[in-house]
Protein backbone atom coordinates (compact mmCIF):
# COMPACT_ATOMS: atom_id res chain seq x y z
CA UNK A 1 0.00 0.00 0.00
CA UNK A 2 1.02 3.59 -0.77
CA UNK A 3 1.56 5.89 2.21
CA UNK A 4 0.15 9.35 1.64
CA UNK A 5 3.38 10.77 3.18
CA UNK A 6 6.08 9.02 1.56
CA UNK A 7 8.96 11.24 2.70
CA UNK A 8 8.21 11.46 6.14
CA UNK A 9 9.94 9.11 8.60
CA UNK A 10 9.15 7.04 11.65
CA UNK A 11 9.57 9.56 14.38
CA UNK A 12 7.36 11.96 12.19
CA UNK A 13 4.68 9.42 12.24
CA UNK A 14 4.73 8.52 15.65
CA UNK A 15 4.79 12.28 16.86
CA UNK A 16 2.17 13.01 14.05
CA UNK A 17 0.01 10.12 15.49
CA UNK A 18 0.78 11.00 19.50
CA UNK A 19 -0.76 14.57 18.43
CA UNK A 20 -4.01 12.63 17.43
CA UNK A 21 -4.03 10.44 20.24
CA UNK A 22 -3.82 14.03 22.68
CA UNK A 23 -6.80 15.03 20.66
CA UNK A 24 -8.23 12.02 20.98
CA UNK A 25 -8.06 11.66 25.20
CA UNK A 26 -10.63 14.17 26.16
CA UNK A 27 -13.08 13.10 23.84
CA UNK A 28 -12.66 9.63 24.98
CA UNK A 29 -12.51 10.19 29.16
CA UNK A 30 -16.00 12.72 28.50
CA UNK A 31 -17.66 10.02 26.47
CA UNK A 32 -17.32 7.36 29.09
CA UNK A 33 -20.28 7.93 31.37
CA UNK A 34 -22.50 7.43 28.30
CA UNK A 35 -20.09 4.28 26.96
CA UNK A 36 -20.65 2.68 30.30
CA UNK A 37 -24.85 3.57 30.59
CA UNK A 38 -25.16 2.20 27.30
CA UNK A 39 -23.72 -1.01 28.18
CA UNK A 40 -25.68 -0.64 31.54
CA UNK A 41 -28.76 -0.01 29.80
CA UNK A 42 -27.71 -2.98 27.02
CA UNK A 43 -27.89 -5.93 29.25
CA UNK A 44 -31.40 -4.08 30.99
CA UNK A 45 -32.90 -4.67 27.27
CA UNK A 46 -32.01 -8.36 26.91
CA UNK A 47 -28.25 -8.09 25.25
CA UNK A 48 -25.67 -10.20 26.33
CA UNK A 49 -22.31 -8.70 27.19
CA UNK A 50 -20.54 -9.43 24.02
CA UNK A 51 -23.82 -8.19 21.83
CA UNK A 52 -23.05 -4.67 23.47
CA UNK A 53 -19.32 -5.03 23.43
CA UNK A 54 -19.88 -6.42 19.42
CA UNK A 55 -22.69 -3.10 19.12
CA UNK A 56 -20.27 -0.64 20.31
CA UNK A 57 -17.21 -2.10 18.78
CA UNK A 58 -19.17 -2.10 15.20
CA UNK A 59 -21.82 0.52 15.22
CA UNK A 60 -19.51 2.77 17.04
CA UNK A 61 -22.44 5.69 17.39
CA UNK A 62 -23.32 6.53 20.43
CA UNK A 63 -27.16 8.29 19.71
CA UNK A 64 -27.70 5.75 16.84
CA UNK A 65 -26.32 2.82 19.56
CA UNK A 66 -29.16 4.13 22.28
CA UNK A 67 -31.79 4.45 19.80
CA UNK A 68 -31.32 0.53 18.66
CA UNK A 69 -31.62 0.20 22.53
CA UNK A 70 -35.06 1.59 22.63
CA UNK A 71 -36.14 -0.25 20.09
CA UNK A 72 -34.83 -3.45 20.50
CA UNK A 73 -36.85 -3.57 23.79
CA UNK A 74 -40.12 -3.40 21.71
CA UNK A 75 -42.01 -5.72 19.10
CA UNK A 76 -40.26 -3.62 16.54
CA UNK A 77 -39.47 -5.40 12.83
CA UNK A 78 -35.70 -5.62 12.50
CA UNK A 79 -36.06 -3.07 9.50
CA UNK A 80 -37.35 -0.48 11.39
CA UNK A 81 -34.79 -0.33 13.82
CA UNK A 82 -31.77 -0.72 11.34
CA UNK A 83 -33.33 2.60 9.67
CA UNK A 84 -33.75 4.15 12.61
CA UNK A 85 -30.30 3.38 13.70
CA UNK A 86 -29.15 5.06 10.19
CA UNK A 87 -31.71 7.83 10.60
CA UNK A 88 -30.11 9.38 13.63
CA UNK A 89 -26.73 8.65 12.18
CA UNK A 90 -27.50 9.89 8.93
CA UNK A 91 -26.11 13.74 9.86
CA UNK A 92 -22.65 11.96 9.11
CA UNK A 93 -23.38 11.88 5.46
CA UNK A 94 -22.81 15.54 5.39
CA UNK A 95 -19.46 15.23 8.05
CA UNK A 96 -18.27 12.56 4.88
CA UNK A 97 -19.12 14.54 2.29
CA UNK A 98 -17.00 17.23 3.64
CA UNK A 99 -14.16 16.20 5.14
CA UNK A 100 -13.53 13.84 1.87
CA UNK A 101 -12.75 16.91 0.22
CA UNK A 102 -9.74 17.28 2.93
CA UNK A 103 -7.76 14.43 2.04
CA UNK A 104 -7.29 14.27 -1.73
CA UNK A 105 -4.07 12.93 -0.74
CA UNK A 106 -5.29 9.78 1.40
CA UNK A 107 -4.88 6.61 -0.44
CA UNK A 108 -9.18 5.03 -1.27
CA UNK A 109 -8.04 2.07 1.29
CA UNK A 110 -7.58 5.27 4.31
CA UNK A 111 -10.33 6.99 3.18
CA UNK A 112 -12.32 3.31 3.26
CA UNK A 113 -11.12 2.64 6.85
CA UNK A 114 -10.80 5.88 8.38
CA UNK A 115 -14.37 6.80 8.05
CA UNK A 116 -15.74 4.59 9.76
CA UNK A 117 -14.12 6.81 12.92
CA UNK A 118 -16.26 10.06 11.58
CA UNK A 119 -18.26 10.74 14.72
CA UNK A 120 -19.29 14.66 15.67
CA UNK A 121 -15.85 15.12 17.60
CA UNK A 122 -13.57 13.37 14.85
CA UNK A 123 -15.25 15.36 11.98
CA UNK A 124 -15.04 18.70 14.37
CA UNK A 125 -11.08 18.29 14.89
CA UNK A 126 -10.19 17.07 11.64
CA UNK A 127 -12.16 20.15 10.24
CA UNK A 128 -9.98 22.21 12.49
CA UNK A 129 -6.13 20.25 11.47
CA UNK A 130 -7.18 19.92 8.18
CA UNK A 131 -7.76 24.04 7.95
CA UNK A 132 -4.42 24.21 9.94
CA UNK A 133 -0.54 25.01 8.40
CA UNK A 134 -0.32 20.71 8.84
CA UNK A 135 -2.89 19.11 6.49
CA UNK A 136 -5.41 16.44 7.95
CA UNK A 137 -2.68 13.46 7.93
CA UNK A 138 -4.10 10.07 7.99
CA UNK A 139 -2.23 9.07 10.74
CA UNK A 140 -3.05 11.96 12.15
CA UNK A 141 -6.34 11.04 12.12
CA UNK A 142 -6.23 7.42 12.97
CA UNK A 143 -4.25 9.07 16.25
CA UNK A 144 -7.27 10.54 17.36
CA UNK A 145 -9.54 7.83 16.63
CA UNK A 146 -7.24 5.44 18.58
CA UNK A 147 -8.05 6.19 22.07
CA UNK A 148 -11.86 7.17 21.45
CA UNK A 149 -12.17 3.92 20.01
CA UNK A 150 -10.83 1.55 22.29
CA UNK A 151 -12.48 3.75 25.39
CA UNK A 152 -15.72 3.19 23.64
CA UNK A 153 -15.45 -0.55 23.43
CA UNK A 154 -14.46 -0.85 26.74
CA UNK A 155 -16.84 1.14 28.37
CA UNK A 156 -19.74 -0.84 26.90
CA UNK A 157 -17.78 -4.08 28.90
CA UNK A 158 -17.31 -2.90 31.64
CA UNK A 159 -21.03 -1.16 31.30
CA UNK A 160 -22.81 -4.47 30.51
CA UNK A 161 -20.98 -6.79 32.93
CA UNK A 162 -21.71 -4.21 35.77
CA UNK A 163 -25.29 -3.84 34.64
CA UNK A 164 -26.19 -7.21 35.31
CA UNK A 165 -25.59 -7.09 38.80
CA UNK A 166 -28.17 -4.19 39.51
CA UNK A 167 -30.86 -5.25 41.99
CA UNK A 168 -33.78 -3.17 41.30
CA UNK A 169 -32.99 -1.10 37.73
CA UNK A 170 -36.90 0.28 38.05
CA UNK A 171 -35.69 2.44 41.36
CA UNK A 172 -32.13 3.44 39.51
CA UNK A 173 -34.51 4.93 36.91
CA UNK A 174 -32.88 2.90 34.03
CA UNK A 175 -36.12 2.34 32.12
CA UNK A 176 -36.35 5.88 31.83
CA UNK A 177 -33.00 7.30 31.37
CA UNK A 178 -33.03 7.04 27.50
CA UNK A 179 -36.04 9.71 26.98
CA UNK A 180 -33.86 12.13 29.41
CA UNK A 181 -30.29 11.54 27.22
CA UNK A 182 -32.61 11.54 23.88
CA UNK A 183 -34.36 14.57 25.49
CA UNK A 184 -30.95 16.18 25.70
CA UNK A 185 -29.86 15.44 22.06
CA UNK A 186 -32.73 16.79 20.95
CA UNK A 187 -32.14 20.31 22.38
CA UNK A 188 -28.26 20.23 21.57
CA UNK A 189 -29.82 20.88 17.91
CA UNK A 190 -31.89 23.86 19.23
CA UNK A 191 -28.89 25.86 16.51
CA UNK A 192 -30.25 24.26 13.53
CA UNK A 193 -32.72 26.23 11.51
CA UNK A 194 -36.35 25.89 11.77
CA UNK A 195 -35.32 23.32 15.00
CA UNK A 196 -38.70 24.45 17.26
CA UNK A 197 -41.44 24.03 14.24
CA UNK A 198 -39.22 20.98 13.17
CA UNK A 199 -39.79 19.17 16.98
CA UNK A 200 -43.29 20.77 16.97
CA UNK A 201 -44.41 18.91 14.32
CA UNK A 202 -42.57 15.33 15.04
CA UNK A 203 -43.62 15.51 18.68
CA UNK A 204 -47.17 15.85 17.55
CA UNK A 205 -47.28 13.65 14.09
CA UNK A 206 -45.10 10.92 16.80
CA UNK A 207 -47.98 11.40 19.38
CA UNK A 208 -50.91 10.95 17.26
CA UNK A 209 -49.78 7.68 15.27
CA UNK A 210 -48.41 6.56 18.85
CA UNK A 211 -52.48 6.13 19.62
CA UNK A 212 -53.89 6.03 16.46
CA UNK A 213 -51.42 3.80 14.94
CA UNK A 214 -49.82 2.20 17.06
CA UNK A 215 -46.26 1.68 17.32
CA UNK A 216 -43.70 1.61 15.74
CA UNK A 217 -44.99 3.57 13.13
CA UNK A 218 -44.53 6.53 15.69
CA UNK A 219 -40.81 6.56 14.89
CA UNK A 220 -41.06 6.67 11.21
CA UNK A 221 -44.52 8.93 10.84
CA UNK A 222 -43.26 11.17 13.55
CA UNK A 223 -39.89 11.95 11.87
CA UNK A 224 -41.36 11.97 8.20
CA UNK A 225 -43.21 14.82 9.27
CA UNK A 226 -40.64 16.95 10.86
CA UNK A 227 -38.50 16.98 7.66
CA UNK A 228 -41.27 17.15 5.28
CA UNK A 229 -42.22 20.37 6.99
CA UNK A 230 -38.58 21.60 7.15
CA UNK A 231 -37.90 20.86 2.99
CA UNK A 232 -41.70 22.47 2.63
CA UNK A 233 -41.19 25.12 4.16
CA UNK A 234 -37.63 26.46 2.67
CA UNK A 235 -37.98 28.49 -0.26
CA UNK A 236 -36.96 26.41 -2.90
CA UNK A 237 -34.81 29.53 -4.62
CA UNK A 238 -32.81 29.91 -1.09
CA UNK A 239 -29.06 30.03 -1.18
CA UNK A 240 -27.84 26.39 -2.14
CA UNK A 241 -24.78 26.25 0.33
CA UNK A 242 -21.72 24.19 -0.65
CA UNK A 243 -21.58 21.10 0.98
CA UNK A 244 -18.53 22.26 3.45
CA UNK A 245 -21.15 25.05 4.73
CA UNK A 246 -23.89 22.56 4.76
CA UNK A 247 -22.34 20.18 7.28
CA UNK A 248 -21.10 23.09 9.76
CA UNK B 1 -26.41 -16.31 15.49
CA UNK B 2 -29.37 -14.74 17.05
CA UNK B 3 -31.60 -12.24 15.30
CA UNK B 4 -30.06 -9.47 17.94
CA UNK B 5 -26.65 -9.48 16.37
CA UNK B 6 -28.04 -9.90 13.40
CA UNK B 7 -29.73 -6.60 13.52
CA UNK B 8 -26.72 -4.84 15.19
CA UNK B 9 -24.22 -5.79 12.27
CA UNK B 10 -27.11 -4.74 9.57
CA UNK B 11 -27.47 -1.35 12.29
CA UNK B 12 -23.10 -0.93 11.94
CA UNK B 13 -23.30 -1.01 7.97
CA UNK B 14 -25.66 1.24 7.81
CA UNK B 15 -24.31 3.46 9.79
CA UNK B 16 -20.98 2.91 7.99
CA UNK B 17 -22.74 3.63 5.03
CA UNK B 18 -23.70 7.06 6.68
CA UNK B 19 -19.90 7.70 6.88
CA UNK B 20 -18.23 6.99 4.00
CA UNK B 21 -21.96 7.31 1.72
CA UNK B 22 -21.30 11.47 1.54
CA UNK B 23 -18.25 10.82 0.43
CA UNK B 24 -18.74 9.03 -2.63
CA UNK B 25 -21.93 9.91 -3.60
CA UNK B 26 -23.01 13.64 -1.88
CA UNK B 27 -19.67 15.00 -2.73
CA UNK B 28 -19.98 14.88 -6.23
CA UNK B 29 -22.37 17.81 -6.22
CA UNK B 30 -20.86 20.86 -5.67
CA UNK B 31 -23.80 22.73 -3.90
CA UNK B 32 -26.68 20.93 -2.62
CA UNK B 33 -30.34 21.73 -3.24
CA UNK B 34 -31.71 24.22 -0.06
CA UNK B 35 -34.93 22.24 0.39
CA UNK B 36 -32.67 18.59 0.95
CA UNK B 37 -30.10 20.37 2.96
CA UNK B 38 -32.99 21.43 5.09
CA UNK B 39 -34.63 18.16 5.09
CA UNK B 40 -31.18 16.38 5.98
CA UNK B 41 -30.67 18.87 8.70
CA UNK B 42 -33.99 18.32 10.41
CA UNK B 43 -33.50 14.49 10.82
CA UNK B 44 -31.80 13.94 13.83
CA UNK B 45 -33.96 16.33 15.75
CA UNK B 46 -36.83 14.51 14.01
CA UNK B 47 -36.23 11.34 14.84
CA UNK B 48 -35.13 11.95 18.25
CA UNK B 49 -38.57 13.83 19.24
CA UNK B 50 -40.32 10.69 17.94
CA UNK B 51 -38.36 8.93 20.80
CA UNK B 52 -39.17 11.58 23.57
CA UNK B 53 -42.84 13.01 22.97
CA UNK B 54 -45.05 10.04 23.00
CA UNK B 55 -42.89 8.03 25.92
CA UNK B 56 -43.43 11.12 27.68
CA UNK B 57 -47.54 10.93 27.60
CA UNK B 58 -47.41 7.88 29.07
CA UNK B 59 -45.43 8.61 32.36
CA UNK B 60 -46.03 9.93 35.26
CA UNK B 61 -45.39 13.80 37.31
CA UNK B 62 -42.17 11.92 38.23
CA UNK B 63 -40.89 11.09 34.79
CA UNK B 64 -42.19 15.01 33.79
CA UNK B 65 -40.44 16.25 36.19
CA UNK B 66 -37.34 14.40 34.75
CA UNK B 67 -37.58 15.58 31.92
CA UNK B 68 -38.24 19.32 32.72
CA UNK B 69 -35.49 19.75 35.00
CA UNK B 70 -33.41 18.09 32.07
CA UNK B 71 -34.56 20.19 29.23
CA UNK B 72 -34.10 23.41 31.57
CA UNK B 73 -30.07 22.10 32.30
CA UNK B 74 -29.61 21.34 28.38
CA UNK B 75 -30.53 25.10 27.45
CA UNK B 76 -27.30 26.50 29.52
CA UNK B 77 -25.12 23.12 30.53
CA UNK B 78 -23.57 20.46 28.67
CA UNK B 79 -24.99 17.17 27.48
CA UNK B 80 -23.52 15.83 30.41
CA UNK B 81 -24.51 18.02 32.79
CA UNK B 82 -28.14 17.88 31.50
CA UNK B 83 -28.31 13.99 31.97
CA UNK B 84 -26.69 14.00 35.44
CA UNK B 85 -29.58 16.59 36.41
CA UNK B 86 -32.57 14.50 35.09
CA UNK B 87 -31.19 11.45 36.35
CA UNK B 88 -31.21 12.67 39.69
CA UNK B 89 -34.28 13.94 39.79
CA UNK B 90 -36.12 10.46 38.23
CA UNK B 91 -33.87 8.91 40.82
CA UNK B 92 -34.82 10.86 44.23
CA UNK B 93 -38.42 10.97 43.17
CA UNK B 94 -38.60 7.66 42.83
CA UNK B 95 -37.30 6.20 45.57
CA UNK B 96 -39.21 8.77 47.36
CA UNK B 97 -43.01 9.05 46.06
Amino acid sequence: MATAEPTSSKSDRMSEFLDGARHGMPVAVASLPFGLLFGALAVQNGMSVWEATLMSATVFAGASQMVGLELFGQTIAPWVIVLSIFAVNFRHVLYSAALGRRVPHWTPFQRAFGFFFLTDPQYAEGEKRAAGAHGLKFIWFMGMAAPIYLFWIVDAYIGATFGNLIPNPHALGLDFLLPIYFLGLVIDFRKRPLWLPVVGASAAASIAAYYLVGSPWHVSIGAAAGVLLAAVVTPANATAHRIEDAAE
Amino acid sequence: MSAMVWIILAGALATYLARIGGHLVLSRFERIHPRVEAGLNAVPAAVLTTLVAPVATTGGPVEWAALVVAGLVALRGSLSAMFLAGAVVLIVLRNLV
